[in-house]
């Protein structure tokens, strides 16, 4: 979707503001936010990209307004409602709702270490052809879908070259509305900044982008 | 960190024009309407989450132990120490920097770093000629396991946007300024590959062991806004 997510090459967002020794969370509840989202995740009810997409579903002035902790958490809310896990009843009162158990057991510590440690990876060890290799000129398709993607709108129609296969992974834009993971090959593609941004950019200077084989086409 | 994100959003607004006044309006009233969803922005999140961590254990859906130990990894465990010495063994090691660049996940695993958001990493060199930034235009991707998670700059709108459009401006604004012999390459983690800079090792240095070139390593480094000088100014990491 062409959201307000979606900023690469976007003005007027203001200087950027840095902090020194920063914390790592600024309010224990932004701590608690990002353990509930992995603690969550665990139960495999959705996947990473289904998170995305929801924050990305922010509306764009609360988008902008919030801070980056307050739109994981109205996401959070709104996933955990549309999964089934809990009601809007229950979130108002605070407790279940009666008769409302649950049959397995949660993630405990040790499992938490064991994601921790893993991670969740996305790549998929399964022959795809690869519709492209190092060196060869490509156009980033110009598509603008409803739904989620990870080809940026600045790179759309697009020429540039692919300068590595990274390998096969899921494919995002399919997986954020569990459609399939649609497992293909992953580049790094190189765009010229001129041939995004024209010429008030530096001619040697270039930005690299993460792209799929369904959002690339031969040039 | 609430003076920047009213900066942001002073400055967004201002930027969109009166036009948005009466939208913003509408848009408060639609958040009094309802009790759920998207358009809230909690009027106190502490209470709010305390609420919803309370409801999701009652529910058996969440462990505390699990959460405190989530929550205990990202806050003291990760962090850019952890990239640090990545950096320090690349510079000190020739074979160990060239299994970095060709394989990562492997070399960072050597030193016991990896998992979650580090899955598939890669590492970009930065040199005299050549300068690697980071970003992430989508939403804020990071390689946690040798950054830790990220600063609230490199989730905000100003880093997220203007980087790929103008990186000298950028790096400029963190005290970096290159020339027109230097190739800016700008990453934007755009799929599951988390990107980590090679700094260039600085000039003078040949004399320290891999314990003080690591000393001079920034965060900031590793993300590519700021070079690693001889002699570290600041604490960022």
């Amino acid at each position: 979707m062409n959201g307000i997510h979606d900023m690469g090459g976007m003005h007027g967002m203001g200087p950027i503001e840095r902090e020194r020794s920063e914390p790592v969370f600024h309010h224990p509840w932004e701590g608690r936010v990002f353990g509930l989202r992995r603690a969550m995740g665990a139960w495999r009810k959705w996947n990473i990209d289904v998170t995305r997409h929801e924050v990305e579903l922010v509306p764009p002035v609360d988008y902008l307004r919030m801070s980056y902790y307050e739109r994981q958490f109205a996401a959070f809310l709104v996933l955990l409602q549309k999964r089934g896990f809990v009601t809007s009843a229950e979130i108002e009162a605070g407790i279940p709702a009666s008769g409302s158990a649950v049959s397995a057991p949660a993630l405990t510590r040790e499992k938490a270490a064991q994601l921790v440690a893993k991670g969740v990876p996305t790549s998929r060890d399964v022959p795809v052809y690869a519709n492209f290799r190092a060196g060869q000129r490509v156009r980033a398709i110009n598509a603008n879908p409803l739904g989620h993607t990870r080809e940026p709108r600045y790179v759309r129609g697009k020429l540039g070259t692919i300068d590595r296969d990274h390998g096969v992974f899921v494919f995002p834009d399919t997986n954020a509305h569990f459609l399939g993971e649609k497992p293909q090959h992953v580049y790094s593609v190189r765009f010229a900044a001129r041939e995004l941004w024209g010429n008030q950019a530096a001619p040697q200077d270039s930005v690299y982008v993460d792209l799929w084989d369904d959002h690339l086409e031969p040039a | 960190m609430t003076t920047s994100r009213g900066d942001v959003l002073t400055a967004a607004l201002t930027a969109a024009g009166a036009a948005v006044a009466p939208d913003l309006a509408r848009a408060q009233e639609h958040e009094d309407d309802h009790d759920h969803g998207h358009q809230a922005v909690p009027s106190d999140p502490a209470l709010r989450v305390k609420a919803l961590e309370s409801l999701l254990v009652a529910k058996g859906l969440v462990d505390r132990d699990a959460l405190d130990e989530l929550i205990d990894t990202y806050e003291h465990k990760v962090g850019p120490r952890n990239g640090v010495r990545v950096v320090a063994r690349a510079w000190t090691d020739a074979d160990y920097k060239r299994r970095l660049l060709t394989d990562a996940d492997a070399a960072i695993s050597e030193l016991g770093y990896g998992g979650m958001q580090g899955e598939h990493m890669v590492v970009v060199e930065n040199t005299a000629t050549v300068h690697n930034v980071v970003v992430c235009t989508l939403c804020s991707c990071y390689p946690w396991p040798v950054l830790g998670l990220p600063p609230v700059w490199y989730k905000s709108a100003p880093y997220r946007s203007r980087s790929v459009i103008d990186p000298r401006g950028v790096l400029r604004e963190f005290g970096l300024d290159l020339g027109d012999d230097v190739e800016v390459r700008v990453w934007d983690s755009t799929a599951e590959l988390r990107y980590l800079v090679l700094p260039e090792r600085p000039a003078n240095t040949e004399t320290l062991t891999e314990q003080e070139l690591a000393a001079l390593v920034t965060r900031d480094a590793m993300v590519g806004v700021a070079k690693v000088t001889a002699k570290r100014e600041e604490s960022t990491a």
